[in-house]
């Protein structure tokens, strides 16, 4: 009995030496669907975009610089936007997350 | 209500209006908080009284609460790791909140408070001065590593500090607006398609045979947003989970 108990064990610590007991990649358990990745792109963009607007807007009242900092966060936000679409469809085990 | 005056009016639905009366009204407690009020109730009492038994046979609502417990269990450990479990029930009270209130919204006569950004931005708020604390309480200075990979160019770092901090703000209000527009989404188009039902129904001989077509439709439609009901709240405690994984590991 015992000995078949330290198999088990032994085999599940191969296993997860081997990362075979990882099955799932990428955003594991992030539900697919391409309705659903393209909403969620979709928001992803939009959020960062509205972020980088209003960040502008309120730096420029602040700094009395209207529009520049504006503008420059108007590109900001996009580049963040694109970013977090990267970052979606990146798997997770790449490094830097 | 639905068809008054030949016009569809989907949006008066999420209204907020005086719950409870005269003591309501003194306090501003819309139907809004009602419902939220509604929903911790339910999840209380599944949770207490599901588990009264303690059987080791589960019936019903004990099944019930032991899958949903162990559902958020397996979301947190697999997510976060195994030192995430002390967030366990933070998510656990996110997920039940967020999943009752979507499927409660669901009935009729019910409120969606999940169909309104000030809730919804509420809860990622919370989410998110929650992972900012943490990962300053776990890593203090480090933590403002995170917005600069080590590696990259120096000389790039006016460019790359200002976009991973307006992803890094980004983040609540993709995880508040996700949630908003697809409650939102799903109740116009309900609405929408029930006020045809009305309308073609009144149109004479063939009127009423042509509103089975938008019958069939919010057949299908109800059970599609039981579907997303689930699905949002999954999504939002999955993230939590993500960005609490963030937190505590820093990439």
């Amino acid at each position: 009995m015992s000995e078949q108990d330290g198999f088990e064990k032994r085999l599940n610590e191969a296993r997860a030496r081997q990362g075979l007991d990882r099955a799932e990649g990428g955003k594991a358990g992030l539900p697919g669907g391409s309705y659903g990745v393209g909403f969620r792109a979709g928001v992803e963009v939009f959020s960062a975009l509205l972020v980088g607007v209003v960040a502008g807007l309120l730096l420029d009242r602040w700094l009395g610089t209207w529009p520049w900092l504006f503008l420059l966060m108007f590109v900001m936000g996009s580049a963040a936007g694109l970013l977090n679409v990267f970052r979606l469809f990146k798997p997770r085990g790449l490094k830097r997350d | 209500m639905a068809a008054e005056g030949k016009s569809i009016d989907a949006l008066s639905q999420f209204e907020l209006g005086i719950a409870l009366g005269p003591l309501g009204a003194s306090v501003n407690f819309t139907q809004s908080n009602l419902h939220m009020v509604i929903v911790a109730v339910l999840v209380f009492a599944l949770m207490s009284y599901g588990m009264r038994a303690r059987a080791l046979v589960p019936g019903r609502l004990q099944s019930l609460a032991e899958a949903s417990y162990e559902f958020i269990m397996g979301m947190v450990t697999e997510q976060i790791g195994h030192e995430g479990r002390r967030f366990f029930p933070f998510v656990f009270t996110l997920f039940m909140f967020v999943l009752f209130g979507n499927m409660l919204g669901l009935f009729p006569y019910a409120f969606t408070f999940t169909s309104h950004i000030a809730a919804t931005f509420a809860l990622a708020a919370m989410v998110f001065v929650l992972i900012t604390v943490v990962a300053l309480m776990l890593h203090g200075k480090k933590f403002f590593g995170y917005f600069f990979p080590e590696g990259a160019p120096i000389w790039l770092a006016p460019i790359i500090i200002p976009v991973e901090i307006v992803s890094y703000l980004s983040r609540p209000i993709s995880l508040s607006i996700r949630l908003f527009a697809n409650m939102v989404a799903g109740h116009v188009m309900l609405k929408v398609f029930a006020t045809f039902i009305v309308m073609l129904a009144g149109l004479g001989a063939v009127g009423p045979f042509l509103s089975l077509l938008p019958l069939t439709i919010n057949v299908a439609l109800v059970g599609f947003e039981v579907l997303v009901a689930f699905l949002q709240a999954y999504v939002f405690a999955i993230l939590t989970c993500i960005y609490l994984h963030d937190a505590v590991h820093l990439h």
